[in-house]
């Protein structure tokens, strides 16, 4: 019944010899919403990059749809096609509109029809509150405006899974807020998607699963209630604590 | 006294200033076409191909960067007698503007890989990791990323070069080409006219300035990055 969307088996993953994720195993099934937390350095941003084989692996598996993601191979383009990705520094293309970054990988990649792009385009800017934005370039865009653009970017090629990596983590506070409530929406919608954030709230609010990873492994996992009201584990409670002046 | 020596009203009237400035810039510009016919696809592979790129072939790279690096390190004027062979293998002449159109590509070509390859490498590691995730092959990044978005670099770097091999072609009449550096040589310097000499340089000034300010307007109105 449920759908495994991706499949980490015993991950490893060194740069050079600095160990980052020991054997780590998730499975993320389909309309899930995961939340990956942990402290800074712990590898979240390197764990999401393992999954759509940005980075190199060296150890166990990670498979989409049951297909093996492997690093640098030619299939990675087909498969990437499946994983919509959003970054912290939003990462649009300066030279295009907003209109030709989100039509790029449909029309170039997927080879889509272009009117069919075109009225996606402006029905999912429109969704975001970005409507009227389609011929503005990036630097005419406020920060929270860029990452509600690049989130329609990764949502326009219909992916089975969307990563998120701190995406409000450069944005001014006030603007926080906007882009979470497209991510919440997107959650509600049923999107499968797995966040990084430094934001309990939103992640409290949003997730279905909290995954909390410390020193290269997963030290807790479970529901955003149980982890955020009763933490199993010390780590778990001393990373909490470091939110708590501003609960 | 006259303001225009004999010599020059006479290089006017029989035309050969108004072909001299022709020359210079049919050269210059025929010269940096076919050194970017070359040197777009090298710059383009010494950045794809290396360490940080996209695509990372070291020993590709280490080649061509190699081979970049002789011809760039040769003085243009011995490149261009050495190279003289190669102008009459390729245009079966090695006296002539073609000849030093053949010349000069084999200078400049090299030179241009550079510039291509130095702008390329300004467009953001992120934005390409985007195109990435997106599942865009290597050869639509390069065509559909990295050329776009470096677009004003590469702008700057064409005027650059065009205002280098400008500077190249006015050694054309060494091998019996023509040009604003042949007049002043030939008319100017061999019979002691200082004025045509300094009519080339100011007619040299002038073309470089009109490549200059035209690129570089090209290069701001291309670039979105910044507010207008
Ligand atoms: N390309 C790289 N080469 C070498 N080390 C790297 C590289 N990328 C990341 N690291 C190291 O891997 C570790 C994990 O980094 P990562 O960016 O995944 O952490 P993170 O959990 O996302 O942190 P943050 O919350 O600050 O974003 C860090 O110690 C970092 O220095
Ligand atoms: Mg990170």
């Amino acid at each position: 019944m449920a759908e495994t969307i991706i499949e980490v088996k015993n991950l490893h993953k060194q740069f050079g010899d600095n160990v980052i994720l020991k054997d780590i195993s998730i499975s993320v099934e389909k309309g899930e919403v995961i939340v990956l937390i942990g402290p800074s350095g712990c590898g979240k941003s390197t764990f999401l990059r393992c999954l759509n084989g940005l980075e190199p692996i060296q150890g166990g598996s990670v498979t989409l749809h049951g297909e093996p993601v492997l690093y640098g191979k030619k299939s990675l383009t087909k498969i990437r096609q499946h994983i919509g990705m959003v970054f912290q520094s939003y990462d649009l293309f300066p030279h295009m509109t907003i209109a030709q970054n989100i039509a790029l990988a449909p029309l170039k990649v997927q080879k889509r029809d272009k009117k069919e792009v075109e009225e996606e385009t402006l029905k999912l800017l429109d969704r975001v509150g970005l409507a009227g934005k389609a011929d503005s370039y990036p630097n005419e865009l406020s920060g929270g405006q860029k990452q509600r653009a690049a989130i329609v970017r990764s949502l326009i090629i219909h992916p089975d899974i969307i990563l998120l990596d701190e995406i409000t983590a450069a944005l001014d506070p006030e603007m926080v807020h906007e882009v979470l409530k497209v991510v919440l929406d997107l959650a509600k919608s049923g999107t499968t998607m797995m966040i990084v954030t430094h934001e309990m709230a939103f992640a409290k609010a949003v997730a279905d699963r909290v995954i909390f990873l410390d020193g290269g492994e997963i030290v807790e996992e479970g529901t955003p209630d149980e982890f955020f009201d009763a933490p199993k584990t010390e780590r778990a409670k001393q990373f909490l604590k470091t939110f708590t002046y501003s609960d | 006294m006259k303001i225009m020596s004999d010599l020059l009203s006479q290089l006017i009237e029989k035309g050969v200033l108004q072909k001299g400035i022709w020359e210079t810039v049919y050269l210059t510009f025929v010269s940096a076409f076919f050194s970017y016919i070359i040197g777009l696809p090298i710059g383009i592979l010494l950045h794809v191909t290396g360490s940080d790129g996209i695509k990372p072939i070291p020993w590709l790279n280490k080649v061509l960067g190699f081979i970049v690096n002789i011809f760039r390190s040769i003085p243009f004027v011995i490149l261009m007698v050495a190279m003289l062979p190669v102008a009459k293998f390729v245009v079966g002449t090695s006296l002539g503007n073609k000849a030093m159109i053949v010349t000069l590509i084999i200078a400049a070509a090299p030179y241009v890989a550079r510039m291509v390859e130095s702008s390329i490498k300004e467009v953001d590691k992120g934005v390409i990791e985007a195109a990435q995730s997106m599942g865009t092959s290597n050869f639509k990044i390069i065509w559909k990323v990295l050329i776009p978005e470096s677009k004003p670099s590469l702008i700057v770097g064409a005027v650059i070069s065009l205002v280098t091999i400008l500077g190249y072609s006015a050694m054309a009449g060494t091998i019996g080409g023509g040009g604003l550096g042949t007049i002043a040589i030939n008319y100017g310097y061999q019979r002691f006219n200082n004025d045509i000499i300094w009519v080339c340089v100011v007619l040299t000034i002038i073309i470089v300035q009109l490549i200059q300010e035209l690129g570089m307007m090209l290069a701001h109105k291309t670039d979105k990055r910044i507010n207008k």
